[in-house]
């Protein structure tokens, strides 16, 4: 490892622009001419719109157009399609009802989309929004998914019956069923995986401008996957067909999943920008963040798990309710299915396994993948029932769990799943020794000294990162491959450009992709660039979500660096007299091994492009291309234990202790690593103790700004004690496995099993604030 | 409409504002001072802090006309040339950022807290002063890290000008 190697604690090549101010998100961009554009949005669950009146609007100070749903269908702009196909048990497909970017006939949340206002400035568009006068006749609303399918229930889109998307099985049900049989112990729970709001800080927005000269169009957008965007966008809703599509997705304040999806304002702003000749900016504010960004989790889950005399798993039976709102997200049928069952295994031997889980609308915003999507969900179902199970049958949690720890790998489990590698008493045992595990009972009597409840919990989680190969996701009903392409240019004085479809909203790649080019070439880490975000000068790409960067994104750049050093050998030894197997690359030049003879980098750069001694019938130029297309899920996987302290009057929670021990195969840079996981845990520990999304019983949202939904800040959360013990991913050229969401994935259950354990009540929701822990203490006192 | 006059980052500026304009959206809107970002509607996540007359502000609770005649730092003026602050320098070394965009708020919050807090700062009291701000990707680790760090460098270089006077 070099010291800006792969390996190295490199601080942060980007960081430069947005410690001064210079950073460039969707809201800094000015185009020449461009105005300003606001929604009227549905302010009911559910409701037929009657009329729809713009004439006062259209007459206010500044406006320039004022368009409804109509004229989009009448332009033939495409409805919002779910990307991923899901087939119930019975064979029939889920079943997708229409999302029109502006709705025209009926409303299906608060916060639907119906009238886009484009005005001189962004007062006058609001102003002229709240002048649109829209009838509406309401009809009654469902928010609650476990009452959607009821008699009596509204029916939110004429596809879906009952308001069922698909009624879907995994695993096998008679194994199961026979595992049960054998049965010694059974421990069974219900648990509810609470709704969440995804919260980048940059709210989302889009820059829409049509150039009529051209016939083409630019979309600046607020996006993780730009080249996606532009596909869909294309391809399924019409807009532009791709030659004629450029979407650049520039500094992105956060993701977490919510700017995977293509939402209506993107397709809205572009067509406008036809429609009134003019440039439309949008940008969302906070409560329309709340109401229309994809929200998270909502699962209602009852599972029983099944266990011998002597406490090994037996078998797994889960039923689940997804409440996926009131229209399907672009990857939304993915999550609960094949990003959640086939998590269900744990890192545990669980011979035989049986999931359902049923998808359902509800007036509601719609749900998809969150930081983590449906692997949470998995976690906390399983962990939770292992320290369940633990204390039912008086045994240590760390050693049931150790009991039925998959040992030997590859390990094939019985919800498709094929671990691969993977040591989990290593992360189990560091844990336990970082937290001082031992001594916890001494901490505990302090605590009790001082009036305290103490508890200890812990988490054993596996995930699934780089979601992968492409023939296989597509068999599963993936409408998208998922690989990942790089180009790798050296210019003629030797600096080097990396292309990626990647694409850094937070992440770091313009560090540590360019770490792995000097490791490989020794070029300074000044002298590379990574570019991303603009589909203009990426060819192509499937974007930043599900920890697939490093997996796959940097793999597909190592491909492309093969490449690129295999052309570069074949210069140098030409240029040397030298065999093409006897030059290695070291400390910046191509080298004849074991001689002095070498030609500098930058040299063999130049030679490439003068083009004037090149070998026999070899191209001039020095650049490559790869696409790289994973040959199965890399397996993260770790131990989390919380130590927390209650206060019995009150109901607070500090969390006084966190330690987390990940296994992420190899590592580029250490630092960006520990800051994946710290803000991972962030947000699990959030969803355990402080967030959660609410509607009333009429759809409305209840928690719709930060006066009401519970971020987690800074007096919040104490210092993480964070390491790794890593295994290599057997997978991939880097050995990585990825390590963007296991903090939110892992933390959940830690923290509800550390308070459980200190409450002595195992009877406790997330988020467990202080008046819902409060009522659990005094639910165990009567 | 309303005449705003400023003193911004050291230049004497001005401009006509609507009567209801932010001071947050004439930074950003009438000067193209887009370090200053705008994260909620309910003053809550402190993205817009700056400093007005020397304290931090969070610039979408102030209206631009009220801010007429003030003195305002904003996080582009924040570094001398191309020398960064010491906190824009601790961020850097700690990682104390990653998408970036609570970056600038969290950075002008810092230094107006170090400054208020000459003898020193520990974890608790920065915890506990960056209730203000809302970051959603460092889990605030790596940011409390930086600002105790910023706050010795700043201390032991104040110190040492003492000294040498």
């Amino acid at each position: 490892m070099g010291i800006e190697g792969v390996g190295a604690r490199v601080a942060r090549k980007e960081d430069k622009r947005f410690i001064t101010g210079a950073g460039r998100y969707v809201d800094d961009m000015v185009v020449p001419g461009m105005k300003h554009a606001a929604f009227v949005r549905s302010p009911h669950a559910h409701a037929q719109i009657k009329k729809i009146d713009v004439k006062k609007a259209q007459g206010m100070p500044g406006v320039i157009g004022v368009l409804t749903g109509k004229e989009l269908k009448a332009d033939g702009i495409g409805n919002l399609i779910c990307g991923w196909m899901i087939h119930s048990k019975d064979g029939s497909p889920m079943k997708m009802g229409a999302w029109s970017p502006l709705a025209f006939d009926r409303v299906r949340y608060v916060g639907d989309a119906v009238v886009i206002v484009v005005a001189e400035t962004k007062g006058q568009a609001r102003d002229a929004a709240e002048a649109v006068e829209i009838t509406y006749k309401e009809l009654k609303a469902v928010v609650d998914a476990s009452k959607a399918m009821d008699k009596g229930a509204p029916q939110i889109h004429p596809e879906a019956d009952n308001n069922l998307i698909f009624d879907w099985d995994i695993g096998n049900a008679d194994d199961t069923a026979a595992a049960f049989g054998k049965a010694a112990h059974v421990v069974k729970m219900d648990i509810i995986n609470n709704r969440l709001v995804p919260n980048a800080m940059e709210p989302r927005a889009a820059l829409g401008h049509y150039d009529k000269a051209e016939d083409h169009y630019t979309c600046w957008t607020t996006s993780q996957n730009p080249h996606v965007a532009r596909l869909v966008m294309s391809a399924f809703y019409n807009v532009a067909p791709e030659n004629k599509l450029r979407v650049i997705a520039p500094d992105v304040g956060g993701g977490f999943g919510s700017k995977i999806y293509i939402y209506p304002e993107e397709i809205v702003c572009l067509w406008a920008s036809k429609k009134t000749g003019v440039p439309v900016k949008w940008v969302a504010d906070r409560t329309e963040s709340f109401l229309t960004d994809a929200h998270g989790r909502d699962h209602h889950t009852h599972a029983e798990m099944a266990f011998d005399k002597d406490h090994r798993i037996l078998g797994l039976k889960v039923e689940t309710q997804a409440n996926l709102g009131a229209y399907m997200s672009l990857f939304s049928s993915a999550t609960p299915t094949y990003l959640y069952a086939t998590l269900l295994s744990g890192q545990y031997n669980i011979p035989a396994i049986h999931a359902n889980v049923k998808a359902i609308y509800t007036n509601t915003a719609p749900v998809d993948a969150y930081r983590g999507a449906g692997r949470p969900e998995a976690t906390f179902v399983m962990e939770r029932m292992m320290e369940t199970a633990a204390r039912q049958f008086g045994v240590s949690p760390a050693e049931l769990r150790r009991k039925n720890f998959v040992t030997a790998f590859p390990h094939q489990t019985p919800v498709i799943m094929c671990y691969d590698a993977g040591d989990y008493a290593a992360s189990l045992d560091a844990a336990m020794q970082a937290s001082d595990y031992a001594g916890f009972a001494k901490r505990k009597a302090a605590a009790a000294n001082k009036g305290l409840l103490r508890g200890i919990g812990m988490s054993c989680y596996i995930e699934a990162c780089g979601i992968a190969p492409s023939a296989a996701v597509g068999s599963l009903g993936a409408g998208v491959g998922l690989w990942e392409s790089a180009e790798v240019r050296v210019n003629a004085v030797g600096t080097i450009e990396v292309l990626t479809g990647s694409h850094s909203h937070g992440q770091g790649h313009e560090t540590t992709f360019a770490q792995l080019v000097n490791e490989r070439f020794g070029v300074p880490l000044d002298s590379v660039s990574i570019v991303h975000g603009d589909t203009d000068k990426v060819q192509m790409g499937m974007g930043t979500y599900g920890s697939r960067s490093g997996a796959v994104g940097m793999s597909a750049i190592v491909k492309a660096l093969d490449k690129v050093e295999a052309k570069a050998k074949k210069i140098a030894a030409h240029l040397l007299e030298a065999d093409e197997g006897d030059i290695i690359i070291e400390n910046g030049a191509l080298k004849v091994a074991g001689t002095d003879k070498n030609v500098p980098w930058f040299q063999m750069a130049l030679a490439a492009y003068t083009a004037h001694n090149l070998p026999g019938g070899m191209e001039p130029g020095l650049k490559e291309t790869a696409f790289y297309d994973p040959s199965n899920f890399t397996f993260p996987a770790g131990c989390y234990i919380c130590e927390v302290e209650v206060d019995p009057e009150t109901g607070v929670t500090e969390i006084v202790q966190f330690v987390a021990a990940d296994d992420f195969g190899n590592i580029i840079n250490p630092m960006i690593v520990e800051g994946q996981v710290h803000g991972g845990l962030a947000q699990g520990i959030g969803q355990a103790l402080l967030e959660g999304a609410y509607y009333d019983n009429s759809g409305q949202l209840l928690t719709a700004s930060y006066m009401d939904y519970t971020m987690p800040r800074a007096g919040d959360l104490p210092s993480f004690k964070v390491s790794t013990s890593n295994t290599p991913c057997p997978g991939n050229p880097l050995g990585i496995k990825g390590c963007g969401e296991a903090g939110a994935i892992g933390s959940p259950p830690a923290v509800i099993n550390a308070i459980t354990d200190a409450i002595g009540s195992n009877d406790l929701a997330m988020p467990a604030s202080p008046s819902t822990v409060w009522a659990a203490i005094r639910a165990t006192k009567h | 409409m309303s005449d705003v006059s400023l003193m911004v980052n050291g230049k004497r500026v001005s401009g006509a504002a609507e009567d209801r304009t932010l001071l947050v959206h004439f930074l950003r809107e009438n000067l193209g001072l887009t370090g200053t970002h705008v994260g909620c509607d309910t003053s809550q996540c402190g993205a817009c802090v700056v400093h007005v007359d020397g304290k931090a502000v969070k610039s979408c609770t102030m209206l631009a006309v009220q801010a007429s005649g003030s003195t305002v730092l904003t996080i582009e003026g924040l570094a001398n040339g191309a020398d960064l602050h010491p906190v824009q320098a601790a961020f850097k070394e700690h990682h104390g950022l990653q998408c970036g965009f609570c970056t600038p708020g969290m950075i002008m919050t810092a230094t107006d807290m170090i400054s208020r807090h000459p003898e020193g700062l520990d974890e608790a009291t920065v915890r506990a002063e960056l209730d203000g701000n809302i970051c959603r990707c460092t889990g605030y680790h790596n940011i409390v890290k930086a600002i105790l760090a910023a706050s010795t460098t700043m201390k032991g270089s104040k110190g040492k000008a003492k000294q040498a006077a």
